[in-house]
Order: C-alpha cells, then sequence, then structure tokens
C-alpha cells in the first residue's frame, strides 16, 4: 500500500466532481422514495387486516410488488430498467439515468421502513381516534403520521445509508459517483490512494448521516 | 339510551373460537352511571367495545339511542360515533400531539369551524382542570392528567354516551378518587349516560347507580348498586363485595363461637343495633356482636353486622324470622352446636 500525497491532489477535481454524482443521485433517489414509498408504506399498513381500510387485494398486492422489486438484485435491476430510463429521462447513461433505477430500488426499500414505523404504534391510539370519529385522512394525518415521524425519520436515513451503498454499483451505466471512482481507481488499477481516500469519504459521509439522521429522529420525538 | 339484546361476541382465533360475550342482554337507562364488573376476561371490553362497534357483534342486536349502529353505513357510523365518547386504561393519547391538538382531534372530526375549535377547547380544559397545560405534549402529564384530557377529548361534541374501559385501573387510589369525582359531575350536570367497566368493586360502589357482574362473558347478576350490595344472590357477587366490605373475623375468635353465626344487613336508616336489641327482649335468646360496620354506598347507609345467637334452636329460628322481616337481610354464615 501506498499513499501520494501529490497523485491525491492532482485527482481533487475528479473526487469533487464524483462526490456531487453521489449527492445527485442520492438526492434524486431520496425524494423519488419519500413521494412514492410514504404513501405505499401508509398504504399496506391502514389495508392490513384489523385496520381502518382493511382490504385484503389491495394489501397483498401492493406487498408482492414490493416483495418482488426488492428482491431483485440491484445489478440486474440496473440493466433491466434502461427502457424505462430511456423512457423517462432520454438518457441511459450517466448520474440521471442511474438515478432512475436507484429510485425504483429505493421505493419499495422505504415503503417498508415506513410500514415498519408505522407498526410501532400503540394500536390503542389509533382506535381511540377511530372511536373519536376521525376520519381516515384525518387518522393518517393526525395520528399516524405524527405518531410514526420519528421512526419515519430513521427509515429515511436508513435508506439514504443504503443508496450510498448502492450507488457505488451505478458505475455499469457510467453513473459515476464517489463509489464508482473508488471500484475504477482502486479496484481495477490498484490506485492505493484513490481508494483509501473514497473509502475514507464514504465512512465519514455515511457517519454524518447516521449521526445527523439520530439527532433529528431524537429532535422530533416529543 | 343503550339496549343491548341477545348479544355474542366470538373471536375466531389460531386456536379456536373464543366466546368474549355469550348472549348478553341488559338495558342502560337514559342519565344513569352503569358499572359493568368482573375479573380480567369475563368480557368486559367486548362488550362496552359492541357499543360503539370498535367489535361487530357476532349476533345480537345494540341500539344506541334508538339506532342499531351495524346497520350504519360508514361514514354514518362516524356521524354516530361523535355522540359516543369513549375513555381507556391507558388514555390511548397521541404523544406528539400536544393536549389541544388532542382534544381538537374530536372536533375537527366534527367538522367544528376552526375559529370555534379554540373556545370549545378552552373550555373543555376548564371543566376536567387542566386550563394550564393546554399546550404540554401528554408525555409531560401525570396519568391522572392524561386520563383528564381523554375525558376532554370524549366530551367535546356533547355525546350522549360515555363509554369508560377501566378508565381508572392505571391510577393509583387518590387519582382514582378524582377522576371518578369528575365522571360523576359530568354524569349530573350534563346528564350524560356512563357505562363503566372495572375490575374494582370500589369504583361501582363510589360512583355507579345499577350494575351487572359479568363471568366467562354471561352477566351473572345485575341491579341496583345498593341492593347488590344489600342482597348479593351469586357467589361471585359476594366475593366481589367482600373486596371492599370484609366482614371476615379472626380464627381465634371464630374457634370460640359455638351459637348461630349469622349476618345482619340493614338497609338506609333503619337502626341496626335497636332491632337486636328487641330481638333479645322478645325470644329468649342472647345476641353477641362479632363485627360491625356502616358502610356508605355513594350517600346511602348500609350497616352489616355478623353476630352471635345463643339459646334454643326454635327460638333462634324464630328469632331470625323476626330480624329478616325487619332488615334487609339475614343470612346464617354457621349454624350453632
Ligand atoms: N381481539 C380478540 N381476539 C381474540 N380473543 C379476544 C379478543 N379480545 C378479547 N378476546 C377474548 O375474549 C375474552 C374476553 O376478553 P375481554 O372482553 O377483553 O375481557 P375483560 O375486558 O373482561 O378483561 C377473553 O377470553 C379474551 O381472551
Ligand atoms: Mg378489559
Amino acid at each position: 500500500m501506498e499513499f501520494d500525497v501529490q497523485h491525491l491532489v492532482e485527482l481533487i477535481p475528479e473526487i469533487n466532481e464524483s462526490f456531487l454524482q453521489t449527492l445527485y443521485m442520492i438526492s434524486i433517489a431520496l425524494a423519488v422514495a419519500i413521494i412514492f414509498g410514504l404513501p405505499i408504506g401508509i398504504l399496506i399498513f391502514i389495508t392490513d387486516k384489523g385496520l381502518f381500510l382493511q382490504n385484503g387485494i389491495v394489501n397483498q398486492v401492493l406487498g408482492f410488488i414490493v416483495n418482488m422489486i426488492r428482491s431483485i438484485p440491484f445489478i440486474i435491476l440496473l440493466v433491466a430498467l434502461i427502457p424505462l430510463t430511456d423512457f423517462l429521462v432520454n438518457t441511459t447513461i450517466g448520474p440521471k439515468a442511474a438515478s432512475v433505477p436507484l429510485s425504483v430500488a429505493a421505493i419499495p426499500f422505504f415503503a417498508r421502513l415506513v410500514e415498519t414505523a408505522l407498526r410501532k404504534i400503540d394500536y390503542g391510539v389509533i382506535e381511540a381516534a377511530i372511536a373519536a370519529g376521525g376520519t381516515p385522512w384525518m387518522i393518517i394525518k393526525d395520528v399516524l403520521l405524527p405518531e410514526a415521524k420519528s421512526g419515519i425519520i430513521s427509515g429515511i436515513t436508513i435508506t439514504v445509508v443504503s443508496l450510498v451503498g448502492t450507488s457505488a454499483m451505478a458505475g455499469v451505466v457510467g453513473g459515476g459517483g464517489i463509489g464508482d471512482l473508488a471500484i475504477r481507481f482502486g479496484y481495477y488499477r490498484y490506485d492505493d490512494t484513490i481508494m483509501i481516500t473514497t473509502v475514507v469519504i464514504l465512512i465519514v459521509f455515511v457517519q454524518l448521516i447516521q449521526l445527523i439522521g439520530d439527532k433529528i429522529a431524537k429532535a422530533v420525538d416529543k | 339510551m343503550i339496549n343491548i339484546h341477545n348479544l355474542s361476541k366470538i373471536y375466531l382465533t389460531k386456536k379456536g373460537k373464543v366466546k368474549g360475550v355469550d348472549n348478553v342482554s341488559l338495558t342502560i337507562n337514559e342519565g344513569e352511571i352503569y358499572g359493568i364488573v368482573g375479573y380480567s376476561g369475563a368480557g368486559k371490553s367486548s362488550l362496552v367495545r359492541c357499543i360503539n362497534l370498535l367489535e361487530r357483534p357476532t349476533s345480537g342486536i345494540i341500539t344506541v339511542d334508538g339506532v342499531d349502529l351495524t346497520t350504519l353505513k360508514s361514514e354514518e357510523l362516524r356521524q354516530a360515533r361523535l355522540k359516543i365518547g369513549m375513555i381507556f386504561q391507558h388514555f390511548n393519547l397521541v404523544s406528539q400531539k400536544t393536549v389541544f391538538e388532542n382534544i381538537a382531534f374530536s372536533l375537527k372530526a366534527a367538522k367544528v369551524p376552526a375559529n370555534k375549535i379554540n373556545d370549545r377547547v378552552e373550555e373543555l380544559l376548564v371543566m376536567v382542570g387542566l386550563s394550564d397545560k393546554r399546550d404540554v405534549f401528554p408525555g409531560q402529564l401525570s396519568g391522572g392528567q392524561k386520563q383528564r384530557v381523554g375525558i376532554a377529548r370524549a366530551l367535546a361534541n356533547n355525546p350522549k354516551v360515555l363509554l369508560c374501559d377501566e378508565a381508572t385501573s392505571a391510577l393509583d387510589p387518590t387519582t382514582t378518587k378524582s377522576i371518578l369525582k369528575l365522571l360523576k359531575k359530568i354524569n349530573s350536570e350534563l346528564n350524560i349516560t356512563i357505562v363503566l367497566i372495572t375490575h374494582e368493586m370500589d369504583v361501582v360502589k363510589e360512583v355507579c347507580h345499577r350494575m351487572a357482574i359479568m363471568q366467562n362473558g354471561k352477566v351473572v347478576e345485575n341491579g341496583n348498586v345498593y341492593d347488590i350490595f344489600a342482597s348479593p344472590n351469586k357467589e361471585l357477587t359476594k366475593e366481589f363485595i367482600e373486596s371492599v366490605i370484609s366482614f371476615e373475623l379472626p380464627d381465634a375468635i371464630l374457634e370460640k363461637v359455638t351459637g348461630t353465626l349469622v349476618k345482619v344487613v340493614f338497609k338506609g336508616d333503619v337502626a341496626g343495633e335497636s332491632v337486636v336489641s328487641d330481638t333479645v327482649q322478645k325470644f329468649a335468646v342472647k345476641g353477641n356482636f362479632l363485627h360491625g360496620s356502616i358502610d356508605y354506598i355513594q350517600d346511602a347507609p348500609l350497616g352489616i353486622f355478623v353476630m352471635e345467637l345463643t339459646g334454643d334452636r326454635a327460638e333462634i329460628k324464630e328469632a331470625l324470622k323476626y330480624i329478616e322481616e325487619r332488615t334487609a337481610h339475614v343470612e346464617v354464615i354457621r349454624h350453632g352446636v
């Protein structure tokens, strides 16, 4: 192993760009995961047996789709979704293109985390809201979401951390990003300097996300 | 106000069918506080939850204010629930919302205009004595205060009925008293019919007008609380009464008793001692008081004495007949030797 500071300084612009690409991909995937995963997670929860919008068909169909996507290895999803990617963003290469499969993978992942957070709510609280005559929408807005808020924030943290790892595979479609940089330089070219640097960046990045996520989750809990 | 007719609730579980409520019929009148007592698992919660349809009855009919809730569509059922308040053992407040928001939930459910919600919540907070806790989160409240918020939430839309499922079971005795006092006030001032479920006979004795005792999903005895305390028919009822009014005698005393051991119950203002002294004069028997107390079922006195009668067997029989005529209830605990 060798660490060459001169080499590192030369590559700072490249590292910088990769880092921004990672942020770009993660931000898009996270936003999409929240927009679609949150309602899906809520829907899976409230249509379950014994809940206030119990509906076996909706529950099972959603559960099946979520499980199906989650069981496909990401690298396969990445390739399989190329037509969809092309249709949605008009390109199959680069960070923008990589955001599509990342988003598709993140939706069911986050939806399950939302569902888990909702399951932790004391059922008595939901029941009290039903007894008080609350509408389903009121119960979602004023009971489920506030009570699961802290858990959902933890879910966001877990999703981001998981995306940091998954996005490293985006290199397959030229997505770039810091993980891709580590693979290209560190793994294929035996460039220890870049490998060590990128790995350190990733470690610090993930620690930071977790730290901030935990802080927020705790701060919002009354 | 609430009519329960041949109600059964059967739960289908992995281990088979469980009877929660087994063919219960009860009538709960408007304006009364009705107590339902029983040990854990007796079916009290199942019964009360059928009233606002948190559980769907398997068979039988329940009407609340003349309406059979099982016939309502979901929106109508929601409207009906606005008029049936409910409070719970563990309060079930939304922990991430303030006291104000918890109470406002009920008002929003009733589509009360936003500009009226504030005043109504303030009014409710005054009623339950929590005006200074308006913007506090439930986590910062004591158990009794949480239950007061629960009560305010349940009463927000002026319901006709308030269902209480073990509402004081998680509270200490002093707090229990204060919550019961509040329920009594709500009942008398607002004329709200209260159905109160508990495993504590104290609670019934303190506030209920009429009561039912449940076991294995069935009502074993029901009636006026005072009458049930004065002359319980079923073993289970006696057991519950003895949990609050004890006439247990020490073994050392019991061993010395050779005469007939009787328990005499005096109702209202009948002077117990005078009946006994008359008896002793009229008949050739001797009376010996072993235990005596006057309890108050709400405001009505109920005297219970345990005494030993000695004398000729035939005389004792006559004496008992005489006491029986003049008191509420005489029971021979043990015959003389
Ligand atoms: N949701 C349920 N599923 C299955 N069994 C239940 C359910 N709720 C209550 N039971 C059963 O019904 C019986 C009565 O319970 P419950 O009404 O809670 O009694 P109590 O409130 O008097 O303690 C018990 O045997 C209990 O196990
Ligand atoms: Mg119960």
